[in-house]
């Protein structure tokens, strides 16, 4: 358990910058998931906590230490890597017990042979392996203990991986992207599975993935990153709700958000697609893009109007994807009765409430809007 | 239907050919275990056969085995090309890890270094080499056979490359779990490793059992010989030589190498395979 500090860290390879001052508290058992595209350097700040790299700039704190120059090993975490990385040429009991072996037997004990001999290793292997099959218990792996990695499948080479993790009881876990080698319904198990694991750990867990789907649905807090910078932390749902930067609004949330170009009006009023919105923008008069997610989009009536261009069912929802008249714009709508699906080609009209509408500046900034309080009254009526 | 025709004959063709080139690298064999099973006058015959009117292996055995004591030898080029072995070994897989894994400024330069050591044949060292050795006054002695190739960049070379494939984590994970740089060597490149060491091992001890030009330039004592000068030995210009003896000691030595290559022959080509110099 442990709470975990980064001050103004910065990382460069040779010239080119991958992390640009990153601070960020982890709370004592927090599920803070790491999310960004490929290549925002989430990767690089998770082996950067867990020692694996030195950063440029900056302090890792883990309760109250500052750790920089502490071995990997030294810093009590544990790490369950995208490629598991299982000792090939051990049984899957041999690597779970290799951080407890390296952790309490000395150098003379450990040796092959000799080390056998000696009293204490037996004294120790005996605690190992109870440690050992407890873990395996709870991760319903004891079956499996003495197969080799190659003769377990992805689920179960995973779960040895955070076997491996979870014995030696560390201050927190750090996962590198740990579900995106399994299939597709396996990834949607293990999420359930993770979390509820992170539930009775009540221990820290820090998530890297690129997966907005695996960050929303299991973590406490999310912390998207791009381009080398921390955008915006908070809780899924706040993220989800309340992006404060286009590049988050478009990263999280699948499908993606629907983003429209707008105008700031001389009269502090926005327009998009020749239609003003009642809403209203304290920001100077000028471009801004404004976003709506696709539940958001109510077909049938409304001022906008476009063809259906495809549609996805899905099954228990659809999505339903309108080019607008008389512009290049392409929008998805959610639609929950899937038995009333417009057909392709067919044209429609739609609408979207006031306060689904996310605007952004020129420069990707959230702007605040205000709705016009007679205008909302009335649409609520309406509605 | 003329193309399975043509197919045929260009089959057959190829056939021959490869048996031709076969038959040529074979024959020295062939011969060699032909004239070991000769007695000294069909040796000396001049009427060419391959098979021995009079079966004479045994007595060509016993001859070789009572001329020379080849079982010292043979235990001399055990100790040399294992202990040789072991200590390329012990130096290549540290350096090809820190070559293929480590970051540190110079690494290129080191790797191209080792690349360089690669083309100097050591006969073009051997005066230097031979001069230190008389300097520190080991010549003679199994030292002299063994400290000139306890570094071999082609070892290093060989183990690097095949280190690169090891996915860095496997290396991550083994600093996480508090192995220590020289205990990732032989923890986990090692046991990771064991198909490219095989094939290493099988050039290296190939290379120093059938080493003839060193340990004639270092040995003067007789019971230090390795196997090929033993059957030098053989070679008598003022007695005449005894061809059916000598190749029939010549059978004796290369006997464990082919046994050995047996033995390993899976291992040998997964391990040139893996290294992607096939």
């Amino acid at each position: 358990m442990a709470r975990i500090e980064l001050n103004g860290i910065r990382k460069s390879f040779d010239a080119t910058e991958v992390l640009g001052g990153i601070d960020l508290t982890i709370e004592n058992g927090d599920f803070l998931s790491l999310v960004g595209p490929s290549g925002c350097g989430k990767s690089t700040l998770l082996r950067i906590i867990a020692g694996l790299e030195p950063q440029s700039a900056g302090q890792v704190t883990i309760d109250g230490s500052i750790v920089d120059g502490i071995r990997p090993s030294a810093r009590n975490l544990a790490m369950v890597f995208q490629s598991y990385a299982l000792y090939p040429h051990l049984s899957a009991f041999d690597n779970m017990a290799v951080p407890l072996r390296m952790r309490r037997l000395s150098t003379v004990e450990r040796l092959p042979l000799l080390g056998s001999l000696l009293p204490g290793r037996r004294r120790e292997e005996r605690i190992i392996r109870a440690d050992i099959d407890k873990v395996a218990a709870q991760l319903e792996i004891s079956h499996l203990l003495q197969r080799k990695p190659a003769q377990l499948s992805g689920g179960q080479r995973q779960r040895v991986a955070v076997g491996r993790a979870m014995v030696r009881q560390p201050e927190a876990f750090l996962f590198d992207e740990p579900l995106s080698n399994l299939d597709a319904k396996l990834r949607v198990h293990m999420r359930a599975e993770l979390a509820e694991l992170h539930r009775s750990l009540r221990s820290t867990f820090i998530y890297v993935t690129h997966d907005q789907a695996e960050a929303m649905t299991m973590s406490s807090r999310l912390a998207v990153m791009i381009g080398g910078e921390l955008v915006q932390v908070g809780r899924p749902a706040e993220i989800y709700d309340n992006p404060r930067d286009v590049r988050v609004a478009e990263f999280v949330g699948s499908p993606k958000i629907n983003m429209m170009p707008g105008r700031i009006r001389d009269d502090s009023r926005i327009e998009v697609f020749g239609h003003v919105l009642r809403l209203a923008s304290s920001q100077p008069p000028g471009n801004c893009s404004i976003g709506v997610r696709s539940e958001r989009i109510e077909l049938g009536s409304g001022p906008f109007s476009g063809a259906v261009i495809h549609v996805e069912n899905m099954g228990a929802e659809a999505f339903v994807h309108i080019g607008l008249n008389g512009t290049e714009a392409r929008l998805v709508a959610r639609v929950n009765d899937v038995r009333r699906l417009p057909d392709i080609g067919s044209h429609l009209s739609f609408n979207f409430a006031a306060d689904a509408v996310r605007a952004f500046n020129s420069a990707g900034k959230r702007i605040d809007v205000t709705a016009e309080q007679p205008e909302r009254i009335r649409e609520r009526a309406v509605v | 239907m003329t193309t399975p025709a043509k197919l045929s004959l260009w089959s057959v063709v190829r056939h021959i050919l490869l048996v031709a080139g076969a038959v040529v690298m074979l024959l020295p064999f062939v011969w060699m275990i032909s004239t070991a099973s000769k007695p000294p006058s069909e040796v000396f015959s001049s009427e060419l056969h391959l098979i021995p009117h009079q079966f004479a292996l045994w007595e060509n055995l016993q001859t070789a085995f009572a001329k020379a004591n080849l079982w010292r030898f043979l235990l001399n080029g055990v100790m040399v090309t294992v202990s040789i072995f072991v200590l390329q070994v012990l130096v290549a897989l540290p350096a090809a890890y820190a070559l293929a894994k480590l970051r540190f400024i110079g690494r290129n330069a080191l790797f191209a270094l080792v690349l360089f050591g690669i083309l100097i044949p050591p006969q073009a060292t051997a005066i230097p080499v031979f001069l230190l050795l008389h300097k520190l006054g080991v010549l003679d002695s199994y030292a002299a056979l063994v400290l000139p190739f306890t570094i071999s960049v082609f070892g290093i070379f060989l183990m690097r490359q095949f280190f690169r494939n090891v996915p860095d984590d496997l290396v991550d994970a083994a600093r996480m779990d508090g192995i220590s740089e020289f205990g990732i060597v032989w923890r986990v490149m090692l046991p990771a490793a064991i198909p490219a060491v095989t094939a290493f091992g099988i050039f290296s001890v190939v290379a120093h059992w059938n080493d003839y030009f060193w340990p004639l330039i270092v040995l003067n004592s007789e019971h230090l010989r390795t196997p090929p000068l033993a059957v030098a030995h053989f070679r008598n210009a003022e007695a005449g030589t005894n061809y059916g003896a000598l190749m029939a000691a010549a059978m004796v030595i290369i006997a464990p190498l082919l046994v050995a290559f047996l033995l390993a022959q899976r291992r040998f080509v997964e391990g040139i395979a893996l290294t992607g110099i096939k």
